[in-house]
């Protein structure tokens, strides 16, 4: 039976780990490759690389990680930000990266998952979806979560799988950092829109908030970030929790 | 020597640093006459099958990789283009493998993506591999059961993990990102 992922999401800036609360007030939180390696390690499932600078700064420093964190760890990895173009995908994929996400450069111009399924494959093309409400509609937002789209986020993901993207990320903003709980509901009614693997992002506080996401959504993995860099919730003992409730999970 | 084929559809850096991190010197090749002579050969393989075929005709990999004597091991669409047929592109395959690659049928999650359990072992290739191991999948296509079917997995329908016949082995799974299964599994196959 495929298990349910966990994922370490460790957001990059200048080689350094971060995690932004509310994509705001940055903290460092560690070596990036030292902190893989940890990950691997505690168990878990993949792991996931933004470079949350990449739009403004130069990338080449990211893609000489993503070389170094391919040769040191032995799982797979997604890493993102800051892609608008098949030569930046080109660049990561033959750095070792196995999947890359877009979001804002999707949204601008919804080809490029065409072109990205065609020229790397679905598999390697995670669309990511940075969503909140506005008057009472789920809608997709850009550049981080600052900058509101007039694209509908259940009719988005459905064009990205159509489009040939090949699993989503989803995160909701107004759940991200609270660390009050995913945002169930949403990740379910996504679920509902399209076949394809779901990662769902945004509120992990408990080991709780793990257990109600796999219950109450389709959602194929969760992901977070400080609760795992902060050593709040331990991989080993979040995975043997939810064995416990009998959600399948890889130990 | 271990070869690692290039060509067309190989995500060969994941697999190069695989076999680094085991402690092997692989170089990686689309040589014919390289790989002939090389003790080991590793067939990757990430994309579709109908463009990575008409490569590997028009640059006669296929008819060369047929005449090899030594362990060879296909990785996800390395196995897959071992077998006969492939539903994806409609494609004729090398066939070393009778099998044949199906879509998998509506109702489950397409790619089969993750980490998912192989069991039904029986090969040198999982030897010290506990009976039922958790390794990582992403594919959209299966091999079907067979004769030659040396592990099984399931999404929706049960399909080979794995095959072998005589010196040709293939997986359908990412040993190079199966953690340290994985890399057991690949050393297992350096040590044939």
């Amino acid at each position: 039976m495929l298990k349910k992922r966990i994922i370490p999401c460790l957001d990059i800036k200048n080689g350094q780990t971060v995690k932004g609360v509310n994509f705001e007030n940055i903290r460092y939180a560690g070596d990036p490759v030292e902190l893989a390696k940890e990950y691997v390690k505690q168990g878990a499932d993949e792991l996931v690389f933004l470079d949350i600078t990449a739009t403004i700064e130069k990338r080449k420093t990211f893609v000489e990680l993503v070389g170094r964190i391919s040769k040191e760890i032995n799982i797979p990895f997604t890493v993102g930000g800051g892609i608008t173009m098949a030569e930046d995908v080109g660049a990561l994929l033959n750095a070792g990266a196995d999947k890359i996400s877009i979001n804002s450069a999707a949204v601008k111009n919804p080809g490029l998952i065409n072109d990205l399924a065609k020229n790397f494959g679905s598999q390697c093309i995670v669309l990511a979806v940075d969503t909140n409400i506005v008057s009472g509609q789920w809608m997709v937002f850009v550049n981080g979560g600052r900058i509101p789209t007039l694209k509908k986020t259940f009719e988005w993901v459905k064009e990205a799988e159509q489009r040939g993207a090949g699993e989503i990320l989803l995160t909701s903003m107004a759940h991200d950092g609270t660390k009050k709980g995913f945002a169930n509901e949403l990740t379910k009614m996504v679920g509902q829109n399209v076949s394809l693997p779901l990662i769902a992002s945004g509120g992990a506080g408990t080991e709780n908030h793990f257990r109600e996401l796999f219950e109450k959504s389709n959602a194929d993995a969760a992901l977070a970030a400080s609760v795992f860099h902060f050593g709040e919730i331990k991989i080993p003992l979040l995975k043997n929790y939810l064995f416990q409730f009998n959600i399948p999970v890889r130990i | 020597m271990i070869a690692v084929i290039k060509y067309n559809s190989g995500n060969t850096k994941s697999v190069l640093n695989a076999l680094f991190r085991i402690g092997a010197n692989p170089i990686i090749t689309d040589d014919a006459e390289i790989i002939s002579r090389a003790e080991k050969i590793i067939f990757p393989g990430v994309g579709e099958a109908g463009s990575a075929m008409a490569y590997l005709k028009k640059t006669k990999l296929d008819n060369a990789i047929k005449k090899l004597h030594q362990p060879f091991l296909g990785i996800c669409l390395g196995m897959q283009l071992l077998c006969s047929h492939s539903e994806e592109g409609d494609t004729e395959c090398i066939g070393i493998f009778n099998e044949k690659i199906k879509k998998f049928p509506p109702g489950q999650k397409i790619p089969h993506m993750g980490w998912n359990t192989i069991s039904n072992l029986k090969s040198p290739l999982f030897k010290n591999i506990p009976a039922h191991q958790d390794v990582y999948f992403v594919h959209s296509y299966f091999a079907e059961l067979g004769k030659e079917t040396i592990a099984t997995s399931g999404h929706g329908i049960e399909f080979s993990a794995a095959l072998q016949k005589n010196n040709f082995f293939g997986v359908q799974f990412h040993p190079e990102k199966s953690a340290a299964a994985g890399e057991l599994i690949l050393q297992n196959f350096l040590s044939l």
